[in-house]
């Protein structure tokens, strides 16, 4: 079963970016230098010519692993990580600069939803033309055929051309096609994001069939969500290399703890001069343990301060305040607003530098990573200000009563103690005496 | 090619691909399947649709007739100057055709060379085929011509597939160049247009090879388009016509060192293109 199905080998690939303009690739620019290299060299024989101003990039260096069959793996980083260098690599789509790739099975890889699809074609005619794009021969996609109608839900635009479809339908039917697709190995970059919620989820649920039957995944995304979701494995690229490898919720925390440079001091300053002009706005949020120090590794014993400090530049009145923590894959523990705990807060504000701090209790976020989100609006107004996860925090598990089980993030989100009342009703007869 | 039980596959850098010629085969219903795109998309949302196909090389030979034929007064070889000027219509079309579309092909298939992985060689291939259709097409014109004019045709005809193979080689080497050349050098797309224009002057289309002085006869066989059209004159035309053999096998040379480097080169550059396109 655990069969190696990729083996990758000190695999590098360079990029020559040219600090010419573009155009000078162009057929004269080629022969104008070849032409003057070729004069210089007979006039000053044995010196050499002065190099093209270029410059080496590798977009990927040195990285070596192995998947073994049926791994669902999700590799992550930032952009430029070298994430979609490594995809194209895998499905040979470009030529590695070292290194090698050992690949067993049959790969089929998903870059892109709807590559090849012809505007012009029908739904009908573009199925058969992207199914043979992706490798499928035709006998399979007709038997697949019903299929892949019934899952686009475009059967009564079978035969319309598609650049009649709305995007929604479009994408839909490309998605459907690439769903059906069989191979031992399967390669899909950032793809899932399409259609409407419904359909999303959809998707995902074909996704995790993929990996139940046994089918070996390799899988980017910059959504943690879906990739805890629908992996077991990941890789965190940084600067192309493999940073680290390992279990998908183990890697993911630490992807997003190392998220920013900022977030290791717990504090993050928001004031850009391209605030100015808003009404309110925020400056900076930090993230303090009990000793008052700036931390972004807490104790789950302990409560955790937030500390906001922002400014309003006019007179505002109904200004509300909120944050909210999200799970590092991004579902929601709570949110909490400033008028909730002080109604006053609403009232008419004068112009100024402000601060508020928010206590989150000890023993109530379980162990594990976190992301804060702010916001400054005035409610079915205005969104003065906004950050989606701009900080993330790990409470450390110090000693909960749950770290005696060996999934604490079975659990639930939060702890909360919850009184258990409880009466004796009556003596125990024995059943079975 | 599901049929197929899991082999082991090894990428390695600067390492040739060996499977080449194999995975060319298996991806030929890709190969279908883009040549069969092509020839469906060519004549959507137009009135006349197919047609089009038959229009223009009918007008250009007329054109041709009026000013070689009439004007000019040059010699026909015995047969009717329309059929002399369409038996050479018919492959320079078709080469002209196929060069316009090769040489475009892989650009206007970026979005897929940059996003999945098939043997490069597939898109130009596929661009000769759909311009070989308008091939087939134009030849019932010919067939026309044929009937008004009561032409029978001599034995020499069964040797046609043999010169259109040679036709297609032509497109295809000719072709494979500039659309291999046309990924990283995008002034290829402004010579085409040209050499299309000047070529039909250039090779024998309007004129018949034999109004070429003798001791120029080798050096315009240089052209190996000249080669390509004399040898369909002299299958189409039948007796009247005869084939200058020294130029013939020297435009057959000429051609088959053009295809054979044109595939050596394609496939040399063919794996960077994901990556300059």
């Amino acid at each position: 079963m655990s069969e190696t199905v990729i083996q990758v080998e000190n695999l590098g690939k360079k990029y020559t970016i040219g600090h010419q303009q573009p155009q000078d690739t162009g057929l004269r620019h080629v022969l104008d230098r070849g032409w003057r290299s070729l004069l210089r060299r007979g006039l000053k024989p044995g010196q050499q010519t002065a190099p093209p101003k270029t410059e080496e990039f590798w977009a990927l260096r040195d990285v070596s692993f192995e998947v073994n069959q049926g791994d669902r793996v999700g590799i992550i980083g930032r952009n430029g990580a070298g994430k979609s260098t490594l995809l194209k690599l895998l499905s040979r789509i470009t030529d590695p600069t070292t290194g090698r790739i050992r690949l067993k099975g049959r790969v089929a890889s998903l870059l892109e939803v709807g590559t090849g699809f012809h505007p012009e074609l029908t739904g009908r005619e573009n199925i058969y033309l992207n199914g043979a794009i992706l490798g499928m021969s035709k006998a399979e996609i007709q038997r697949k055929f019903d299929e892949i109608v019934a899952f686009a839900e475009v059967e009564q635009f079978l035969d319309t051309p598609v650049k009649r479809y709305s995007s929604g339908m479009y994408v839909r039917l490309a998605f459907a096609v690439a769903a059906h697709l069989e191979p031992e190995i399967l390669v899909v970059d950032e793809v899932l994001a399409v259609g409407d919620a419904q359909f999303q989820k959809k998707c995902l649920g074909k996704m995790e069939d993929v990996g139940k039957e046994g089918r070996t995944v390799i899988f980017v995304s910059h959504n943690m969500g879906t990739i805890v979701q629908l992996c077991n494995k990941a890789f965190y690229f940084q600067k192309g290399c493999l940073l680290e490898q390992g279990d998908v919720n183990q890697i993911i925390s630490h992807y997003l703890t190392t998220n920013t440079e900022d977030t290791r001091n717990g504090k993050i300053c928001l004031n850009s001069s391209l605030k100015q002009d808003k009404a309110a706005f925020f400056s900076s949020v930090s993230v303090l343990d009990t000793g008052d120090r700036k931390s972004s590794e807490l104790d789950v014993r302990s409560p955790i301060k937030i500390i906001l400090e922002y400014e309003i530049t006019q007179n505002l009145s109904n200004l509300e305040l909120s944050i909210r923590v999200d799970t590092h894959d991004g579902r929601p523990v709570f949110t909490s607003q400033q008028s909730d705990f002080n109604t006053a807060s609403l009232a008419e504000r004068s112009p100024g530098q402000y601060q508020t701090t928010i206590e989150i209790p000890g023993m109530f976020l379980m162990p594990g990573s976190y992301l804060l989100t702010l916001a400054a609006h005035q409610p079915m107004v205005e969104i003065h200000d906004f950050h989606e996860h701009i900080l993330s925090f790990v409470v450390l598990e110090t000693g909960t009563k749950y770290a005696q089980y060996n999934q604490p993030h079975n659990v639930g989100l939060v702890m909360i103690d919850l009184p258990w009342q409880e009466a004796k009703l009556s003596e125990c007869v024995s059943i079975h005496p | 090619m599901s049929d197929r039980a899991p082999s082991e596959l090894i990428i390695e850098a600067g390492r040739t691909e060996r499977h080449y010629w194999a995975d060319l085969w298996r991806y030929r219903e890709l190969f279908y399947f883009l040549a069969w795109r092509d020839i469906l998309v060519r004549y959507k949302q137009t009135a006349i649709g197919i047609a089009w196909a038959l229009i223009q090389p009918f007008l250009t030979m007329i054109v041709l007739t009026v000013v070689f034929g009439k004007l000019a007064q040059l010699p026909s070889e015995g047969a009717p100057y329309p059929i002399l000027v369409f038996s050479a219509m018919l492959p320079w079309q078709f080469f002209a055709n196929s060069l316009s579309a090769c040489s475009n092909s892989l650009i206007t298939n970026a979005n897929l060379i940059s996003k999945i992985y098939f043997p490069r060689l597939i898109v130009p291939a596929s661009a000769v085929v759909v311009s070989f259709v308008d091939f087939m097409v134009a030849g019932m014109i010919l067939l026309g011509l044929m009937a008004w004019y009561n032409y029978v045709p001599s034995w020499r005809i069964l040797c046609l597939p043999l010169f259109v193979a040679i036709a297609a080689a032509a497109s295809l080497g000719a072709g494979l160049w500039l659309a291999a050349l046309n990924v990283r050098y995008r002034d290829v797309r402004y010579i085409v247009p040209f050499m299309v224009q000047f070529g039909l002057y250039v090779s024998p289309v309007g004129f018949s090879s034999s109004v070429i002085p003798e001791r120029w006869r080798l050096l315009y066989s240089l052209n190996p388009l000249v080669g390509v059209i004399d040898g369909f004159r002299w299958a189409i035309l039948g007796g009247t016509s005869n084939l200058y053999l020294p130029g013939f096998i020297l435009s057959l040379g000429l051609l088959a060192v053009l295809l054979a480097s044109s595939i050596w080169y394609f496939r040399k550059v063919e794996r960077t293109f994901a990556d300059v396109i």
